[in-house]
């Protein structure tokens, strides 16, 4: 493997100058300190590998959040020519739209304190996850495709949430484009079991609250009040169902390498060109496993809610659990942004990466139209989250993108091995943080110190301009799978 | 030859590596056909307690791939949709046909029971991702990282 060569560029910039067959540099948003670590894994050479692929707009870019991913980084961010580019599942990764949603509530910390036990007991037995984890709901194929073409309105429609709900969550909680006859009857079958539940691995629902507010007309505009507030965080995404998408077009991509006309530097990378039979059939399927996520999403919030309400024996108006917003993180979409001078649509592909609109922003619904996009960036286990808004910087830079979450630096053996003969859970107790999970393994493989420092990463995003802090938040109650 | 791993008590049929998020898996066996079979074993050997799986399902496997380390990748993708899609918990793995490009074979397991079988770790996928199939002086060796 050829040695990268990276050069600084300026405080929170680092690129990869193009060599062999790379057609753009690369950009890598990090810090000094940050960069240290991220030069001893294998994710330079992956940013520098996406540059390799036809299309591609202007540069391949890498958030503070980078680390090691299949084909493309985790953290990378890639746009293509709608005409002579290409599509690849590798640059959305297996879990299409895992993602984030947050909601405010009317409560604060000091009122549910004693209650906290009971909410996580009763938000572990009523939200289905863990591994291999199967819903309530079995869904007939038929129903299914309903869900796969309409998202979250289908839950909606069903009885889980409000309209509103849907203003605030991105693209309304719908891609256009879904297809469910691009799938195949293997990734319906692992969809229909599933449907309605958290997962496991680095997937949560956490219970938080607001620690520190840095703008607060903006996080007034969010609906985030006060220090000491409650809101709730949801992280999950397209369970067996995207993986299933993912893997069956990796492998037809892969068995028709051959047939494009550029090599590729890695088969993870398989591709198509987005103007083919193959790269438009993968972009309906992602959309439905898009689709599928916003559902699940939509369905795990009105569970909570529930729970909220039963728990704390308080009316919904009282509790006024509210969407703040619901970003997705493993996508490529159709989108606008300014190249050469005009305003151009392309594909870009966010793996591991948030979209971060500015303000006046057409996509954003009326109520954030004057401050910009709300993005969520969930920290590791029991750490907390940042609130952040999308900024014209990022529109410009980064194709409207920013950071997505941590960011994993140890290895899932490593930190099992770290936690071997410690209690997560009683650790978590001890700061505040009550945890329940299915598995032992999961909290042994979650353990904060296997994560880059949330703060250090949304600094770089902040300093950088790719999106701004609105509010800091700290959890005090977690379920997992 | 049909090779059923748990009559192959001789070595290592597989061992782990560290990946960062991921799992790394190194497959041995004497031939080719046995680190096929290894490989399969080793998946679950790694999601559930292997002892606890009789045999009272059997399926047919007939894969193809571009060349041996297509092949293994599909093989394995096919094996665990057995798990991920049916339910069905496998430990025996026979391979009657095997080159480069194509494998005929049969595994076989039971459905999984939850009063009855344990998850320890879940496999989400197979990944091409430094995937190798070599021969080696000492027998065959293979390489597969696993999204988990």
């Amino acid at each position: 493997m050829s040695e990268i060569k990276i050069k600084k560029l300026d405080e929170y910039r680092w690129m990869i100058p193009p060599v062999g067959g790379m057609r753009v540099p690369g950009i890598i948003y990090s810090s000094e300190e940050m960069m240290g670590g991220i030069g001893s894994d294998e994710s330079p050479k992956q940013v520098a590998n996406v540059a390799y692929l036809p299309g591609i707009v202007n540069y391949s870019l890498a958030m503070p959040d980078m680390h090691w991913g299949y084909g493309f980084p985790i953290g990378g961010v890639a746009a293509f020519d709608m005409k002579e580019g290409i599509i690849s599942p590798g640059g959305v990764g297996y879990d299409i739209n895992c993602g984030v949603r947050i909601m405010t509530t009317n409560l604060q910390f000091d009122e549910i304190k004693n209650q906290l036990h009971d909410l996580v007991s009763s938000l572990f037995r009523n939200i289905p996850a863990g591994v291999g984890s199967k819903g309530t709901l079995k869904l007939s194929i038929s129903e299914e495709k309903k869900v796969l073409r309409e998202g979250a309105k289908w839950a909606v429609n069903n009885g889980y949430g409000s309209s509103n709900d849907l203003l605030a969550t991105e693209d309304g909680g719908k891609m256009e484009g879904a297809d469910p006859e691009s799938v195949s009857d293997r990734a319906l079958e692992r969809g229909r079991q599933q449907l309605g539940t958290l997962g496991s691995g680095n997937h949560f629902l956490e219970i938080e609250v607001v620690e520190e507010i840095f703008d607060e007309n903006v996080a007034a505009a969010f609906g985030l009040e006060s220090v000491g507030q409650v809101v709730v965080v949801i992280h999950s995404g397209s369970r067996g169902f995207g993986y299933q998408v993912c893997d069956d077009f990796l492998a037809s991509m892969v068995k028709n390498i051959n047939k494009l006309d550029f090599a590729l530097p890695d088969r993870q990378l398989a591709c198509a060109y987005i103007n083919s039979d193959e790269g438009r059939r993968y972009f309906a399927a992602m959309a439905c496993a898009a689709n599928y996520a916003w559902a699940n999403r939509q369905m795990l919030m009105h569970w909570t809610r529930e729970v909220f309400e039963k728990t704390l024996q308080k009316s919904p108006r009282e509790i006024g659990m509210r969407l703040l917003y619901d970003v997705c993180h493993n996508i490529a979409k159709v989108e606008e942004f300014p190249i050469d001078g005009k305003m151009k649509k392309v594909c870009v592909h966010r793996k591991g990466a948030t979209r971060a609109f500015p303000p006046g922003h057409p996509a954003l619904p009326d109520m954030y139209r004057k401050v910009g996009q709300p993005v969520i960036i969930p920290g590791d286990m029991g750490t907390g989250s940042y609130v952040l808004v999308g900024t014209e910087k990022a529109f410009s830079e980064t194709f409207g993108s920013t950071c997505h979450g941590a960011g994993r630096v140890m290895s899932r053996t490593r930190a099992k091995k770290a936690s071997r003969g410690r209690s997560i859970q009683r650790e978590m107790a001890d700061r505040n943080v009550i945890v329940m999970a299915t598995g032992k393994g999961t909290l042994q493989e979650e353990i904060p110190e296997a994560y880059k420092d949330i703060d250090a990463v949304v600094d770089v995003v902040h300093k950088a301009g790719l999106s701004k802090k609105v509010a800091k938040l700290r959890a005090v109650g977690c379920i997992k799978g | 030859m049909n090779v059923k791993p748990e009559t192959l008590n001789s070595k290592l049929k597989y061992s782990i590596f560290d990946h960062t998020a991921d799992l790394g898996l190194e497959i041995y066996g004497k031939d080719e056909k046995e680190l096929f079979s290894n490989a399969a074993f080793a998946l679950f050997d790694i999601i559930t307690n292997i002892d606890d799986v009789d045999i009272k399902e059997e399926r047919k496997l007939v894969i193809e791939g571009s060349d041996r380390e297509d092949l293994l990748v599909n093989f394995l993708r096919e094996i665990l949709y057995m798990f991920n899609g049916e339910g069905l918990l496998l430990r025996e793995f026979s391979i009657s046909e095997l080159d480069s490009h194509h494998l005929i074979g049969e595994a076989r397991g039971e459905y999984f029971d939850q009063d009855k079988h344990r998850i320890n770790e879940e496999i989400k996928a197979v990944t091409y991702h430094q995937v190798k199939v070599r021969e080696t002086p000492g027998g065959w060796k293979g390489r597969i990282i696993c999204d988990v």
